[in-house]
């Protein structure tokens, strides 16, 4: 079984989903002839020169006419180059992919994948760091999927694909080439809307998704070391929600901890705090407390103190701990 | 190669029918702001591979139709920059050394290090702000434009933009404006012949990109983008017109990336070095070098002389500008809003309180 940064296994995912199903169609900026700019679809032209498209430069654009594709009949695997640069395509993805379905009664429906980098970590200023998931969640008829691990970046990518409505697969760019893992070749299917334990624990549950669940990672051994037992849970699919897996967790633990690097106001983890306030309160032996990015633009220089760091997830678990 | 409006001729001449009549003084200020822009781009790659600065995008290949466009805008006029004009902040006269704290992104770069190195602002040069999401600046453009139209000042506004650009829906949105508002608006695109790796002919089947604008009511010419007297003259012409309420003009200056999209590319995976080379031997310096010659104003003597205080201004600037310290964290909190919500000063001030456990 090769060993695969998660760039190599989103490009396995991809060629395998073209190979086994000629209406998957990959388009976006620099796709074809270079690969991509972070190398995702490297090699895919060669090997499927009549399905790989190098495209003009406007996302509203490329999904556009993704979605047309989808609408008659392809599977469309667009590309926007970092999600920075999405909002072009804002209205197509939420006013017409996310509502088709519903307002055609299913008559047509768009089983679309928007892959798209996202979030802090390479220095990459205003730009090219946000995260914007909380925009897409809000947004009904939408899926939104976050991997964390190579492994799973192909199990989730496969599942996407081969989903009947459109999902937003956003690639945390920091973890693109982070660290390998052993990917099999052929299918590896991660079912949407399942969350994964990534470490037991007994004492607080830190859940988050993407880079985050990997701060949370060191934070829970960090915490180890002091004595507290972390359980991480890693939503992997946002938007449905494993609802269950965050419940059980929490009633277990009686103590949360919500990690996200977007801006703190309105993001994804406000949605999950309000889920335990709501059917899991009689179970808290503390404050939700979230750890999170400032209420800011994302910064350049200033990125290391933006991003929320095992230190500062510690911080919070000792707030909730000495409660 | 291109046919497009050009003036320098092969032998160094200007062709007389067009020539602008620079003033030898004029004429030399172009030429060493196109030499600044070129030696500033080497010392900055090379400054970004040691790993000083952590981004860089060159304009190798395009001094002339940056910096001929800017020179030919009045101190008033408003330059609405892409990202890949440095050369026209530095002719609207910001400081080297600013433009060094920008690209380090210290406590003395007047944004504090917000942004990715190469996005530049300077607001005494009428030089709006720079954001990485292409094509957004050609609307602010037209408005800005419209603005002094509603105001009755006589000034215009040169937007610069590239061939990628002119896909968007930015793009479509702004010409269609300017059209029918008749703003005092230049459209100068960059047509470099790629868009990170999309060559032009995959951005748009139009034979040309100035073509376009007839169909938005006005006037596109093409010019040879490595004729700095060309795009002077152009530029030039068309911002007079809108001055005198004759409306827009879109310039498509027809040039060549010589370098990477940025220092995170590698053209070799997507272009031959055969069209590179080609496009060099066409180099706008060495075009206007000949000019400058021709008409009896540069020698090697001169060229020595500029050479060696550009490098020498760019050192210093680079010695200062390290000198900095950091942005300070509190930098991070301000200028969300004129006033700091309460929100926000308690995510401040909880980050800034010593912390205790
Ligand atoms: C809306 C948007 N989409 C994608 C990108 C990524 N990107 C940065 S520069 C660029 C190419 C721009 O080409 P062009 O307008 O020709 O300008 P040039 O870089 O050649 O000067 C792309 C695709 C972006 N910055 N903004
Ligand atoms: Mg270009």
């Amino acid at each position: 079984m090769p060993a695969m940064t998660m760039v190599q296994a989103i490009n396995n995912a991809l060629r395998e989903e073209m190979r086994r199903d000629d209406r998957v169609i990959v388009l976006g900026e620099d796709v074809g002839r270079n690969g991509g700019v972070f190398r995702c679809t490297e090699g895919l032209l060669d090997e499927f020169p009549d399905r790989v498209f190098d495209t003009p430069l406007a996302e509203g654009g490329i999904i556009g006419t993704a979605i047309g594709m989808a609408l008659y009949g392809l599977r469309p695997v667009p590309e926007i180059q970092f999600m920075d640069f999405i909002y072009p395509a804002f209205d197509q993805i939420v006013s017409e992919a996310a509502k088709m379905r519903y307002r055609s009664g299913g008559q047509f429906t768009v089983p679309m994948t928007i892959r798209t980098p996202f979030g802090g970590g390479i220095r990459g200023g205003h730009y090219h760091s946000q995260s914007s998931e909380a925009y897409f969640c809000h947004t009904p008829g939408l899926k939104v999927v976050v991997p964390s691990t190579p492994k799973e970046a192909k199990g989730l990518l496969t599942a996407s694909i081969r989903d009947p409505d459109p999902v937003m697969f956003l690639e945390p760019k920091k973890l693109y080439r982070s660290s390998r893992e052993e990917v099999p070749e052929g299918e590896v299917l991660v079912p949407l809307g399942e969350a994964a334990v990534r470490r037991p624990g007994k004492d607080v549950s830190l859940i988050a998704y993407g880079y985050m669940a990997q701060v949370c990672l060191e934070a829970a051994t960090k915490a180890a070391a002091k004595g507290v037992e972390a359980e991480v849970i890693d939503l992997r699919t946002l938007v449905p929600l494993d609802e269950p897996a965050v419940l059980a967790s929490v009633k277990k633990t009686g103590r949360a901890v919500v990690v996200y690097e977007a801006p703190r106001t309105a993001g994804f983890g406000a949605e999950i705090s309000a889920i335990l306030a709501e059917k899991a309160i009689e179970y808290l032996r503390g404050p939700i407390v979230r750890v999170t990015g400032f209420d800011t633009p994302f910064p350049y220089a200033l990125e290391d103190v933006y991003l929320p760091n095992s230190d500062r997830v510690l911080a919070a678990i000792d707030k909730v701990m000495a409660f | 190669m291109v046919d497009a409006l050009h003036i320098i001729r092969d032998d160094g001449s200007a062709d007389p029918r067009l020539d602008p009549g620079l003033s030898e003084e004029d004429a030399v200020r172009l030429y060493r702001g196109m030499s600044l822009q070129r030696i500033l781009d080497n010392r900055m790659l090379a400054l970004q591979r040691q790993g000083r600065i952590g981004f860089y995008g060159p304009s190798l290949g395009q001094e002339a139709a940056i910096v001929g466009a800017a020179m030919a805008m009045e101190p008033e006029d408003w330059i609405v920059p892409q990202y890949r004009e440095p050369g026209a902040a530095l002719v609207r006269g910001m400081p080297l050394k600013e433009l060094l704290c920008q690209l380090i992104g210290n406590a003395e770069d007047p944004v504090h290090g917000r942004q990715m190195p190469c996005h530049y602002v300077y607001r005494k040069g009428n030089y709006l702000s720079i954001s990485s999401p292409v094509g957004t600046q050609i609307p602010h453009a037209v408005g800005i434009a419209w603005a002094m139209r509603l105001r009755g000042e006589p000034h215009a506004v040169l937007v610069f933009f590239g061939d990628g650009a002119t896909s968007t829906a930015d793009f479509h949105a702004a010409m269609n404006f300017a059209g029918v508002f008749r703003t005092p608006t230049v459209f100068l695109c960059n047509n470099n012949q790629w868009a990170i790796s999309v060559p032009v002919a995959k951005q748009t089947a139009s034979a040309t990109l100035a073509q376009k604008a007839p169909a938005y009511g006005f006037d596109g010419v093409r010019v040879d983008g490595m004729d700095a007297l060309a795009v002077f003259r152009a530029t030039g012409d068309a911002a007079r017109r809108a001055r005198e309420g004759h409306g827009p003009t879109m310039i498509e200056a027809v040039t060549y990336r010589l370098g990477p999209h940025s220092s995170s590319d590698d053209p070799s995976r997507y272009r031959d070095e055969s069209e590179v080379a080609l496009w060099r031997a066409r180099d706008p310096i060495a075009r206007y070098r000949r000019y400058l010659e021709h008409a009896g104003w540069w020698d090697d003597g001169r060229e020595a002389r500029l050479e060696q205080e550009i490098g020498d201004e760019i050192t210093r600037a680079i010695q200062e500008a390290e000198r900095a310290p950091p942005p300070a964290v509190e930098t991070l909190f301000t200028d969300v809003y004129a006033d700091m919500p309460d929100h926000l000063r308690d995510q401040r001030d909880a980050f800034l309180a010593p912390r205790g456990r």
